[in-house]
C-alpha cells in the first residue's frame, strides 16, 4: 500500500510582533487593595503569563495579547478599574479584503498547523462579496449520488497539471502513437506562488523551494532567484520567465526542470519555441493576468497548444480592468470560464491556475468548485511570516539577498524577506497542512472523495443570489435607506 | 410583579401517556428580578462621577433608573449604576443628571468595553438586552436595539411591515411606556401554544404554550447547573429542553416529562432506559455549526463525570461520527425510526437535520419515514467546538431553508401533517416570529439562552477548563461561578419577555394565535 500523503507540521513561533485583538486597561491609582484581586482568578492566566513576561529579561517589549475578552475580571473587580479595549493597532491591520480576523487566523495556523476550531456560533456577517457569498452543501442522510462516506485519510487531494490527453490513438500496428503525456500530479491543489508586490525574495524563493518539496507540490520563483537555489530543489520549483529572460541569458533554461511559466505576451510562442528545443518534456504554464478577455486568450493560446494557465487577479481577487474600478470577483470570472471552456468541448485538457485573493482555506475550495483545478498562494504565505497587508514601501527586488538585515533600508515591519529560510519554510508547511485539513473537512461533509471531483461542481454549492431569489423572492421590498424606527 | 396566571395562560400540564413514572417537580412560572452575578454589569453607558462631587444627593433623587445610589445612612454616593442608564435620550427629559449636577461632576458616554462586547450577529446590544430580559423579565427599553442583529442578511435585514412607516402603519412599536407593561402586551386571547404531533398516528398529542424550545446540550459540553436551569425553565413555560447527546443525568429525572433525549450518531449515554422515559426523541442527524463533520467534546472536557455518563475513559477526546453508518436511504432512516418507536411506543419522534441545498427532499423524507418533528437546524447556530471552517462556509443558513422546506412541504400536500422546527441563528423573539413568518410552526433556541445566563460569546466554550464564565465547563471550580436558582429564574424572566413581544407582535398583525402566523411572508419585507 502506498504512503498515504500526510503534511507533518511542527510548531513553529512566529519570531514578529504579534498583533492582537483585545487588550486590558487597568487604572491601577483607585485600586483599594481589597485583595480580593479578580486578576489570579483569571483562567486563563492572562495576568500571571504577562506578568511574568514583563519581569523577564530576555522578553520584547511587547504586549503578549492573550485576552480573550470574556469579561470576567472586568465584572468582578471591587472597584470595576478594570476595562477591555479593541487594539486599533489590530483594526488598522490590513484593508477591506484582508481583514484583521483573517490576518490573525492564518497567523495562528502558521504557528501550529492546526485547524482554527472555536466554541459558539459563527460571529461574521451574514454574507459579504466575493467568496463569502457562497456557501458549500454537505451531504445528508439521503444522497444517492454521491462517493459515500469514507475515512478522512481516503480522501485524495492530488490534482494533476500539465497535458492530459483525452485518448488514445494506436497506429495501425497495435503502436501508441500518442506522445506520452506530460502530466504532473501534485499532492496538494495549490502552488506556491510569488508575492503579488516586490519583496525582498530570495530567501523566500528559497524557503517555498523547501516547502514544495515537504508538501509535494511546486513553488513558483522568478527565473534570476532560481539560480540561485540549490540544485536539489529545482525539481520542486517553476522559473517564471519572461521574453527578456531567454534573450538575456538562455542558461537560464538550464534551471528548468519539470515546469516552467512564460510572461504572457504576444511572444509566448516563440518562447515556447525556445524552452521547447531545450527542454522538451518540460510542462510550459502561461501566466496572465485576469482582465475581462482573460476567457479568450486561453481560447487562442490553447488552441495554439498552450494548456496550463495561471490566472492572476489582483490582490482582492478581482480581475484587472485597467481603470480605477475593480472587475468581476474571481468566483464569477471562474465560473465564467470555466463555463467556456466547457461549452467548446476542452475544459478537461486544461489546467486552470488561480492566484489573487486566497486568504483562507474556504477560498482554495471555493475557487475550485467555481471552476478552478488549484490556486497559487501568494499573500497568504507572506502573511504567515507575520506580514499585516500594508504594502509599504517594500521598494526593491535585492539581488545580493543575503546582505545583513542592517544594510537594508527596511520598513516592512514585519521584516518579510529577512528570516531564516527554514523557519519561513516551516511556517509555509503549517499554514499549507492547516488549510489541507480544512480542505479535507469541507470534502468529507460533502461526501466527495477526491478534489479534482469537486472543480467546477457548482450544484453542490449555494450562491447567494439565487438562493436570496429563491427564499426571499416573493417578500415585499423595502428601500434600502429606509429609516426604520 | 406579574405572574404569568394574570395574562390567562394555563399552567396545567395535561397529562398524557408516556409521562415519567419519577415524580415530576413543579416549577412556578413566575417573574422576578435577577440582578447580573457579577459585581459590575456592563451597560451600554458609562457614567463618571469626578472626584468633585458635593455628594448632595441631587441626582439620586432625579434618576428612576436607580443609576445613582447614596444608601440611608452614607455620606458618599455609590459608585453609578451606569448600566441601567438610558443614555443621551435621557437628555430630553426633566431628570437628566449630567445638566443637573451642581458641580458638574457627572459625566456620560458610551462603554468603551461594549466595542469589545458582540460581533455582527450579536451585537453588543443584543448581549445587552438579553440580559435585560433575563433580568427583569420584560421588554427592553428603546435605547438598545434588541430585536435584531447587524449582519447584513436574514433576519437582520427583514421586518414586519408594522416596523416600517411607509406600509402605512404604525411608526413604531408601542409607546415606551406602554412597553414595559406585561399586560398591555399580553391581551387575554393570543394564543401562542402550539401542537406537536400532527400525524394523527394513535400517538399522545404533546401541547407546548410557547413555539420556542431548548435545544440540545450535552452533558459535558456544558455544566450541569445549565442543564438542570434549562429544564427548569422548560417546565415552568410547559414546553421542552433537550439532553444533547452526552446521556441522560440522574438529576434530570424530575424533568423528564419537559425533556426531549437525543440519538445521535455517538451514541453516547443512549439507553433503552432513557428513551422510555421521555415524550419525545430527537434523532440528531447532523449540527448546522458543523454540518457533516459530527461531534466533538475536547478531552480536557471529559471529566470523570462525563466519561462515567458516556461510557467513555476520561480525557479523552470524544467524537461523534458523521453520519449514522446505518443510514443511507429513507428505508434506513424509517428503520431507525422504528425502532424508537418500538421502545418507547408513546413518544414522538424529532428528526435534526442541517440545511444541504436539497433539505427539502430531506424533509419531505423524514415525513414518509414517520417522524413526527422536523428539526432544521441552520448554519450560523451555535455549538461547543466548531472548525471555524463549517461554522461559516457550509450549508444554508436557516432562514433559506426554512421558507424552501415550507413551500416544498406545501406542494407535496402534507404541511398539516409535520412541525416544522427551525433552529440555528435565532436570537431574538423577533428572529422566531420572522422564522414562523417564514414558514416554520416553532423554533429551537440554544445560544439565546446561554446569552441569558451571562455569556458574551468569547468563543472559549471548547479550550481547557471551558467556559471562563461557568456556562459552558465541566470544571469543578467554575461550575460553581453559577448558582441552579438564578439561572433558573433569568431563563424564566427571557421568556416572558420573549412572550410578551410574541403576543405583541400579533396582536399588532390582529392575529389571535402564533399558528396564524405560520408562512404570512405577507407582513414581512426585506431590504433588497
Amino acid at each position: 500500500m502506498p504512503d498515504r500523503y500526510h503534511i507533518h507540521t511542527t510548531n513553529t513561533p512566529g519570531q514578529f510582533h504579534r498583533i492582537g485583538k483585545f487588550g486590558g486597561i487597568d487604572w491601577r491609582e483607585d485600586c483599594s487593595r481589597c485583595t480580593n484581586c479578580v486578576k489570579p482568578r483569571c483562567c486563563f492566566d492572562v495576568y500571571q503569563h504577562e506578568s511574568a513576561h514583563n519581569r523577564s529579561p530576555q522578553a520584547s517589549m511587547q504586549t503578549l495579547y492573550e485576552c480573550k475578552a470574556c469579561f470576567s475580571c472586568v465584572q468582578g473587580c471591587t472597584k470595576g478599574l478594570l476595562s477591555l479595549s479593541a487594539n486599533p493597532e489590530f483594526l488598522d491591520m490590513g484593508d477591506d479584503y484582508w481583514k484583521p480576523d483573517i490576518i490573525l487566523s492564518n497567523w495562528t495556523q502558521a504557528d501550529s498547523g492546526k485547524i482554527p476550531v472555536s466554541g459558539a456560533g459563527y460571529r461574521g456577517r451574514f454574507h459579504g462579496p466575493g467568496f463569502d457569498s457562497i456557501w458549500t452543501d454537505m451531504s445528508e442522510i439521503v444522497r444517492p449520488t454521491r462517493d459515500g462516506i469514507h475515512g478522512r485519510e481516503y480522501i485524495s487531494t492530488s490534482v494533476d497539471i500539465g497535458l492530459k490527453p483525452m485518448r488514445l490513438n494506436f497506429s495501425p500496428d497495435g503502436k501508441l502513437s500518442t506522445e506520452s503525456s506530460s502530466l504532473m500530479e501534485l499532492q496538494l491543489p495549490a502552488v506556491l506562488d510569488v508575492p503579488a508586490w516586490p519583496v525582498r525574495q530570495i530567501r523566500l524563493a528559497r524557503a517555498r523551494a523547501i516547502a514544495a518539496k515537504e508538501l509535494m507540490t511546486l513553488a513558483l520563483v522568478w527565473a534570476r532567484d532560481a539560480a540561485k537555489l540549490p540544485q536539489d530543489l529545482l525539481p520542486y520549483t517553476v522559473p517564471i520567465l519572461s521574453g527578456d529572460d531567454l534573450r538575456g541569458d538562455a542558461e537560464l533554461l538550464e534551471l528548468v526542470r519539470n515546469m516552467a511559466q512564460l510572461l504572457d505576451s504576444p511572444d509566448v510562442p516563440e518562447m515556447a519555441k525556445t524552452v521547447r528545443a531545450r527542454k522538451p518534456q518540460a510542462i510550459l504554464s502561461v501566466r496572465l493576468t485576469l482582465t475581462p478577455s482573460a476567457a479568450d486568450r486561453i481560447l487562442d493560446l490553447s488552441r495554439l497548444g498552450f494548456k496550463v494557465f495561471h490566472l492572476c487577479a489582483d490582490l482582492q481577487g478581482c480581475e484587472r480592468t485597467g481603470s480605477r474600478h475593480s472587475g468581476r470577483h474571481i468566483k464569477d470570472v471562474l465560473r465564467d470560464i470555466h463555463g467556456r471552456l466547457v461549452n467548446e468541448g476542452c475544459r478537461d485538457e486544461i489546467t486552470l491556475v488561480v492566484s489573487g485573493g486566497i486568504a483562507l482555506a474556504e477560498h482554495m475550495a471555493k475557487a475550485i468548485i467555481c471552476g478552478a483545478d488549484l490556486v497559487a498562494v501568494d499573500t497568504a504565505l507572506l502573511v504567515s511570516l507575520g506580514c499585516r497587508v500594508c504594502r509599504n514601501v517594500h521598494t526593491l527586488h535585492i539581488d545580493g539577498g543575503l546582505r545583513s538585515a542592517g544594510s537594508l533600508s527596511c520598513e516592512c515591519p514585519a521584516e518579510i524577506g529577512l528570516q531564516d529560510s527554514e523557519y519561513a519554510a516551516r511556517r509555509f508547511v503549517n499554514l499549507m497542512g492547516a488549510w489541507h485539513s480544512q480542505l479535507i473537512e469541507v470534502l468529507g461533509a460533502m461526501g466527495i472523495r477526491e478534489v479534482r471531483r469537486l472543480r467546477g461542481e457548482m450544484g453542490r454549492a449555494i450562491f447567494m443570489e439565487e438562493i436570496e431569489k429563491e427564499a426571499f423572492g416573493d417578500l415585499a421590498p423595502m428601500p434600502l435607506k429606509q429609516d426604520i424606527a | 410583579m406579574t405572574t404569568i396566571a394574570e395574562v390567562n395562560i394555563p399552567l396545567e400540564i395535561p397529562k398524557t401517556p408516556g409521562h415519567s413514572d419519577e415524580p415530576q417537580e413543579n416549577v412556578q412560572r413566575e417573574v422576578r428580578p435577577v440582578p447580573e452575578r457579577y459585581r459590575n454589569a456592563i451597560g451600554k453607558y458609562r457614567v463618571t462621577r469626578l472626584a468633585s462631587c458635593i455628594a448632595c444627593g441631587r441626582c439620586a433623587e432625579l434618576c428612576p433608573e436607580g443609576v445613582h445610589i447614596r444608601p440611608e445612612g452614607y455620606a458618599y454616593m455609590l459608585r453609578p449604576q451606569d448600566h441601567r442608564c438610558i443614555g443621551p435620550a435621557c437628555a430630553k427629559t426633566d431628570h437628566y443628571c449630567i445638566r443637573q449636577c451642581p458641580v458638574n461632576a457627572l459625566a456620560l458616554r458610551l462603554n468603551p468595553n461594549v466595542e469589545c462586547l458582540g460581533d455582527p450577529r450579536w451585537t453588543g446590544d443584543l448581549i445587552l438586552s438579553t440580559w435585560y430580559q433575563a433580568e427583569t423579565g420584560q421588554v427592553p427599553p428603546p435605547h438598545l436595539e434588541y430585536r435584531h442583529g447587524d449582519s447584513g442578511g436574514g433576519f437582520d435585514r427583514m421586518r414586519f411591515k408594522f416596523e416600517v412607516p411607509e406600509f402605512g402603519t404604525s411608526p413604531h412599536f408601542a409607546a415606551p411606556e406602554k412597553k414595559r407593561s406585561a399586560k398591555n402586551a399580553s391581551p387575554a386571547g393570543i394564543d401562542t401554544s402550539l401542537d406537536l404531533n400532527r400525524r394523527a398516528d394513535g400517538r399522545p398529542q404533546v401541547h407546548i404554550d410557547i413555539p420556542v424550545y431548548g435545544g440540545g446540550m450535552s452533558f459535558g459540553s456544558v455544566s450541569i447547573h445549565t442543564i438542570l436551569a434549562k429544564a427548569r425553565a422548560a417546565v415552568a413555560w410547559n414546553t421542552f429542553s433537550c439532553t444533547g447527546e452526552g446521556g441522560y443525568p440522574d438529576r434530570l429525572k424530575p424533568y423528564d416529562d419537559h425533556m426531549i433525549t437525543q440519538v445521535a450518531t455517538g451514541l453516547f449515554g443512549v439507553r433503552e432506559e432513557t428513551i422510555q422515559r421521555v415524550r419525545i426523541v430527537e434523532f440528531k442527524y447532523a449540527q448546522g455549526a458543523k454540518p457533516g463533520l459530527g461531534g466533538h467534546l475536547l478531552g480536557d472536557k471529559n471529566t470523570p463525570a462525563v466519561a462515567r455518563m458516556r461510557g467513555a475513559v476520561p480525557g479523552n477526546a470524544l467524537f461523534s461520527p458523521f453520519p449514522f453508518h446505518s443510514v443511507y436511504s429513507v428505508e434506513d432512516h424509517k428503520k431507525h425510526l422504528d425502532w424508537i418507536k418500538e421502545v418507547n411506543p408513546h413518544c414522538l419522534v424529532s428528526v435534526k437535520v442541517s440545511t444541504p441545498t436539497d433539505v427539502d427532499m430531506v424533509a419531505v423524507g423524514s415525513y414518509y419515514a414517520g417522524a413526527h418533528i422536523v428539526h432544521l437546524d441552520g448554519s450560523y447556530g451555535g455549538t461547543g467546538a466548531a472548525p471555524d471552517i463549517a461554522k461559516k462556509n457550509i450549508a444554508m443558513p436557516i432562514e433559506y431553508a426554512v421558507p424552501k422546506v415550507h413551500k416544498f412541504l406545501c406542494a407535496e400536500g402534507i404541511r398539516e401533517k409535520i412541525t416544522l422546527i427551525a433552529s440555528g441563528g435565532i436570537r431574538t423573539a423577533y428572529d422566531a416570529l420572522k422564522a414562523i413568518a417564514l414558514g416554520a410552526d416553532g423554533v429551537v433556541i440554544g445560544t439565546a439562552e446561554m446569552v441569558a445566563l451571562g455569556c458574551v460569546r468569547c468563543a472559549c466554550c471548547e479550550s481547557g477548563r471551558g467556559c471562563p464564565r461557568g456556562i459552558a465547563s465541566t470544571d469543578p471550580e467554575l461550575i460553581e461561578l453559577m448558582g441552579l436558582d438564578w439561572a433558573t429564574q433569568r431563563l424564566i424572566n427571557m421568556q416572558n419577555a420573549w412572550h410578551e413581544q410574541m403576543v405583541d407582535v400579533l396582536r399588532k398583525l390582529g392575529m389571535s394565535s402564533i399558528r396564524e402566523l405560520r408562512g404570512r411572508t405577507d407582513v414581512l419585507c426585506y431590504m433588497k
